[in-house]
């Protein structure tokens, strides 16, 4: 689903450039559930602005649903991005003024769907995450547990290849994160790939597979035994 | 193109609008005050231009108002200081040898330049009056506004008929209400003229509404003024040049009346030409000032909205990465804010067009009732009004570019950047 093959980027930072990602090569496979862990600074946050179409790498090459992944303009990038990728961030990122089902419906407004079938489409997924009933608040009078639930049903809207999650539980206390997991979980169970990325142990220990980084290299990449035995 | 007339467009740029109710609405009342002075200056130049035409109607307004005076330079053994007097021959002689000249019309009368006036009396009633000679040409240069019966005629001239026209006022004072003028009699200077004629005030002329007209031929004979003349009206051709032409007048008088050529002071005129053309020249500058500043605060108010869009734009710089990360390409986030732009700029302009449409009402209602001088009819034509419009479209998507073009310079990974 994902392959990445030696990728590099740096930014420039006056003079110098920062070398923030120093040759990653990592595969994630479609139905995994895998968890990015690394210290802030540790490129974490860059790679999945890559992954996430968001930034472009410098050097190396990318594939994502077999496509590789160079030269593309902000209209490509955007496309690739409604079809392909589903976002969830650690601010939840929905749209104060629209209602939670609005805000699900809206990938769907890009892809160019009817409003009817938007509505229909989105009121299913809101359904999906437990929030059929509050379809029509406003993101100020959710929790942020429910926020959280509102930015996955607006990830998953679109049938994604891949949920992107960066830490999606950090403005979350530990019960309302668990839950979130847990949802996320159920998804991937479905068939889902999933990536989160987080710093927490607790998050990173729920998920099938844990990618370490470190300075912009790959430390370690195990699936926990708990998870292997199940 | 078909983005424009989706109703999912118009769904997100309400969303957006109505998020900042009052912000928009003070922007949209910039361009709204921008195009309702636009609206209404236009309107009022037009009324004031459509006044002066109005007034003047009754006029030939290329014209010049001639009189003899006493001459300052000896000439010819005559010594300064000696009185001239306009004759009946110069009208001819005017007529035949100035180029341009549509009419020339002679004038007399008594109780305006000093000499007092004519006494005017019916049954016990005796009142003094302006009483003037005139040929039914006079018409031509200054319109008689006549209420009843007819105005002097060229047969009255041949026959010297003692016939009168009389002002509204001179009605007023001498008859009563259910008395009707025409047909009667009045004894003016002691000879009994009979009334074939009402006129009033046309606004323009030294008659006023209490003057009686009799035929010029009838006046010369009663008063034994011989071939003298009071003054003269000289009308020239609508393009002839009346400045040339009063100077041609002049030296000619100047010639048969044996006054020194450089004599300033032989002659009187009072251009009525020239004074026009001042005023024309003043409602034109008018006219410019307002296109000047309509147009000027209408871009005023357009950049309003750019900035207050740009404004706009910065506050949702994350909303809008948010878009772009679910998809939104630059193309439809730039739509969105050149057509929210337009939308605002339409939707104020045609707001400014009604209430300037609205005001110009009322100051036809308030002010060009009836002889409203110098508002008459204030309008804008549709095609300004549409063209206005036009060019705020313009103008809304001109400057709805810049904060557009700003809100897809940046990149998503910045918007969504955490604080």
């Amino acid at each position: 689903m994902i392959e990445i093959k030696k990728l590099h980027k740096s930014y420039p930072m006056g003079k110098d450039s920062l070398h923030v990602l120093k040759g990653l090569d990592l595969e994630i496979k479609e139905g995994e559930f895998v968890s990015i862990m690394g210290a802030s600074g540790s490129g974490k946050s860059t790679l999945l602005n890559i992954l996430g179409l968001l930034d472009t790498h410098d050097e190396g090459e990318y594939f994502l649903n077999g496509q590789k992944i160079e030269k593309l303009n902000e209209k490509k990038a955007a496309v690739l991005r409604n079809k392909f990728l589903g976002f969830v961030f650690q601010s939840f990122n929905l749209i104060t003024y629209k209602t939670a089902l609005e805000n699900v419906a809206m990938p769907l407004y890009y892809k160019g769907l009817g409003r009817k079938e938007r509505q229909e489409v989105a009121l299913d997924y809101l359904d999906k995450v437990g929030l059929k009933d509050w379809a029509n608040h406003l993101p100020s009078e959710l929790s942020g547990g429910q926020k959280q639930r509102v930015a996955i049903a607006r990830a998953l809207v679109t049938q994604p290849k891949v949920v992107l999650a960066d830490e999606p539980t950090g403005a979350l206390d530990s019960v309302t994160s668990g839950s979130v997991m847990e949802l996320l979980t159920k998804i991937n169970n479905e068939g889902m790939t999933i990536l989160v990325i987080t710093h927490e142990e607790e998050i990173a220990a729920m998920t099938k597979r844990i990618v370490r980084l470190r300075d912009g290299v790959i430390t370690s990449d195990v699936k926990p035994k708990k998870l292997q035995k199940a | 193109m078909k983005f424009i007339f989706d109703n999912d467009t118009w769904q997100e740029i309400f969303g957006s609008i109505k998020k900042s109710k009052l912000r928009t609405a003070i922007t949209v009342i910039g361009v709204l005050w921008g195009i309702f002075l636009f609206i209404t200056l236009l309107g009022a130049a037009r009324g004031m231009e459509n006044g002066f035409d109005k007034e003047f109607s009754n006029l030939a307004t290329n014209s010049i108002f001639l009189w003899a005076q006493r001459t300052s330079m000896p000439n010819k053994g005559f010594q300064r200081g000696r009185q001239l007097r306009l004759k009946i021959q110069d009208v001819e002689a005017i007529r035949r040898q100035i180029p341009d000249i549509e009419f020339v019309v002679p004038r007399d009368v008594q109780g305006v330049f000093g000499g007092p006036p004519a006494q005017i009396k019916r049954k016990t009633n005796t009142k003094t009056y302006k009483l003037f000679g005139d040929y039914p040409t006079l018409d031509n240069v200054n319109k008689v506004k006549l209420l009843d019966g007819r105005f002097i005629n060229s047969s009255d001239i041949n026959n010297e008929r003692k016939i009168c026209i009389i002002g509204e006022k001179i009605v007023d004072e001498l008859f009563e209400k259910d008395e009707k003028p025409v047909g009667d009699f009045l004894e003016i200077n002691g000879s009994f003229f009979q009334i074939v004629g009402t006129y009033k005030d046309n606004g323009t002329s030294f008659e006023g509404d209490d003057s009686v007209y009799i035929p010029f031929t009838t006046y010369r004979k009663i008063n034994n003024t011989g071939d003298n003349i009071g003054w003269m009206v000289i009308a020239a051709n609508k393009e002839a040049d009346i400045l040339e032409v009063e100077k041609n007048v002049k030296t000619l008088l100047k010639r048969r009346h044996g006054a020194h050529q450089d004599d300033e002071r032989a002659f009187g005129s009072f251009n009525f030409g020239e004074m026009f053309a001042k005023i024309t020249g003043f409602v034109k500058g008018i006219k410019f000032l307002t296109w000047f500043v309509g147009i000027s605060t209408l871009i005023a108010g357009v950049i309003a909205i750019g900035s207050i869009l740009l404004i706009t734009v910065k506050e949702r710089t994350k909303e809008i990465g948010i878009r772009r990360a679910l998809g939104a390409t630059p193309r439809d986030v730039k739509g969105q804010i050149v057509l929210e732009s337009v939308f605002l700029t339409i939707i104020a302009g045609i707001l400014g067009i009604i209430f300037g449409g609205f005001v110009l009402m009322i100051i036809n209602a308030t002010l060009a009732g009836g002889d409203g001088f110098p508002f008459v009819n204030p309008t804008v034509n549709i095609p300004i009004a549409i063209g206005a419009v036009l060019a705020l479209v313009t103008f809304g998507t001109l400057i709805g570019l810049i904060p557009a073009q700003r809100a897809v310079s940046i990149r998503p990974i910045e918007a969504l950047r955490e604080e």
